[in-house]
């Protein structure tokens, strides 16, 4: 920030949320038994990513869990080098939408491959991951 | 439904604006546009505020409530819009419907933002976590350039388009910025400078982004029976307004060639002011990325789909060339105020149609007198596209 003008600091207040993933819990601890999970609409027969439990096309909350398929094709990615506040301490990281089997995308990073030798097009698989701060996640990573 | 026009139109200087808090600049845009339409506040009776960052960039929640209060318009009906980067455009369309329904007969659209109070890895932050956070945001720290990125090397991929192309876009824009007083750079810039700027989210380098802008715009409606009443002698009126919208998700997107939300506000705006692509002779886009202003021109059908590149690469939206494009400075280089952006387009537009543009070089020569705004909130998450025509 540019000094030179006279200013008053603000109270300094941290924000921590607790979002409830009760409806995906599956999915959470799917990631971590190395799987992932997402939920089927058994009524209409859609398949949701991200997981919901709810159906935003017929409207039943009659959903069932089902395993994805982990092969995917890169859609888009970038590469990101200016990185928020909160990803400081992470080196510059890709990040890739890739199309699963299923035809539902997933956006995530896409580790383990240099820059110049990812293409549009490209065959990835989608592994399920707990990083070393203990969260679970999950990333693409060259086949 | 009835008619409504802009009768007067102001706005700040936008930059790093250190120098003023939210509601000062709230004033600077207010006083300008009142004088404009030669009204006083009491005449405003229903104000509709654009601001994205209350509370977060900037320190106070309810920037509306203020901002009315220091202007003097306390009183008036109330309200504060958010659609992302377009919550201009919304304040816009909300004061629209207000006067076209019957509602009121003179209202106010203030857009307003102010960026600078904290660092940029916090504003970037920030709007990386407007998009979808727990899905988007929390694991994966996506950016907005990192969005946009995205169709880039997306566009990239289908179409040959090439960072040259990115880099035209942001000379041009930086060129007519350097003729606007209001605008944030001040300075012209070449391809080769455009190229060799530090990447920031590949394929997207510094001179492809907007920069972190403080600044507000404000614009002045009225009915058409207030426009005889007052004897405004160019009223703007608004011919069309198409709104829309797309996933949080970026991965529950058809493509990553252009916005749909884009296609379908356009449709809807060309067809409620009964004119084409052919018939725009002057255009604001949402320019925030570079990539984004080529996917304007296609997803408002100032050519076909992957022809972008082409029309940058041969001067057509330049002065002189088929449709003007961001004759401002864009968002690349005028600055993108994110709540003012909207009805900074709005201010630039009447000016253009009135023939007032500062500096005489600036003015895009008229026929039809009819102008386009495309504002884009988020990656296509909202769009609004305005027509209006003198
Ligand atoms: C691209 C970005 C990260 C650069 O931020 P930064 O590196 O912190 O930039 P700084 O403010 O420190 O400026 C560094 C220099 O670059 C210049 N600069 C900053 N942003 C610029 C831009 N977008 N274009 C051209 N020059 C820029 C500054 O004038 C400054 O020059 P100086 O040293 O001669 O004064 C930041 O501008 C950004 O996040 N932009 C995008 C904002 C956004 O996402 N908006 C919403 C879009 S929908
Ligand atoms: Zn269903």
């Amino acid at each position: 920030m540019e000094v030179g003008f006279p200013t008053i600091k603000s109270r300094k207040l941290t924000i921590v949320n607790h979002i409830p993933i009760s409806k995906t819990l599956k999915f959470w601890e799917g990631l971590k038994e190395g799987k992932i999970y997402t939920t089927k609409c058994k009524k209409c027969g859609t398949i949701f990513f991200p997981p919901a439990g709810d159906c935003s096309k017929c409207y039943s909350s009659d959903m069932e869990w089902i395993e994805l398929s982990n092969e995917a094709e890169i859609e888009t990615f970038t590469h990101i080098l200016v990185r928020p506040a909160t990803f400081q301490h992470y080196e510059p990281y890709t990040v890739a939408i890739g199309r699963l089997k299923e035809g539902v995308k997933v956006l995530a990073w896409l580790t383990g491959a240099k820059l110049s030798e990812i293409k549009v097009g490209m065959k990835v698989k989608l592994v399920a991951k707990v990083t070393p701060e203990g969260e679970p996640t999950y990333e693409f990573q060259p086949i | 439904m009835r008619k409504v026009a802009v009768i007067g139109v102001g706005n700040s200087k936008f930059g790093n604006r250190q120098d003023v808090n939210v509601t000062e600049l709230a004033f600077e845009a207010v006083k300008p546009a009142l004088e404009d339409a030669g009204l006083i506040p009491k005449d405003i009776e229903f104000v509709a505020v654009g601001s994205a960052g209350a509370g977060a960039w900037y320190e106070e929640a309810l920037p509306a409530v203020i901002a009315a209060e220091y202007c003097g318009l306390t009183g008036a009906g109330l309200v504060r819009c958010e659609a992302a980067c377009a919550s201009g455009s919304a304040a816009v369309f909300t004061v629209y419907s207000a006067i076209a329904s019957g509602q009121i007969d003179i209202g106010m659209a203030l857009g307003l933002e102010k960026m600078r109070e904290v660092d940029t890895l916090t504003v970037v932050e920030l709007i990386g976590r407007a998009g979808y956070y727990l899905w988007e945001f929390h694991n994966f720290g996506m950016t907005f350039p990192a969005y946009y990125a995205m169709h880039a090397t997306a566009h990239m991929a289908k179409y040959g388009t090439t960072e040259e192309d990115l880099a035209l876009v942001a000379v041009k824009n930086h060129k007519y910025a350097a003729l606007n007083p209001v605008a944030h750079f001040q300075k012209e810039i070449t391809v080769d400078e455009a190229l060799s700027s530090y990447p920031i989210a590949w394929p997207l380098k510094l001179y492809d982004c907007c920069p972190v802008t403080d600044g507000a715009a404000a614009v002045i409606l009225a009915s058409e029976e207030k426009v005889k009443e007052l004897k405004i002698d160019t009223p703007v009126w608004i011919e069309g307004i198409g709104a829309s919208s797309g996933t949080g998700n970026l991965s529950k997107r058809d493509s990553y060639v252009g916005l749909k939300s884009a296609v379908i506000a356009a449709q809807k705006a060309y067809k409620m002011a009964g004119v084409g692509p052919e018939d725009i002779e002057v255009a604001t886009v949402h320019d925030c990325f570079t990539i984004a202003e080529i996917l304007a021109y296609e997803d408002l059908g100032f050519c076909k789909k992957g022809e972008g590149p082409k029309l940058i690469r041969e001067g057509q939206t330049e002065i002189g060339g088929k449709i003007p494009v961001n004759v401002d400075g864009g968002l690349k280089a005028k600055g993108h105020p994110i709540g003012a952006t909207g009805c900074s387009m709005i201010y630039e537009l009447t000016k253009q149609l009135r023939e007032e543009a500062e500096k005489r070089q600036r003015q895009v020569p008229l026929k039809k007198y009819i102008a386009l705004a495309h504002n884009v909130g988020g990656t296509g998450h909202y769009c609004y596209v305005t027509i209006l025509r003198r």
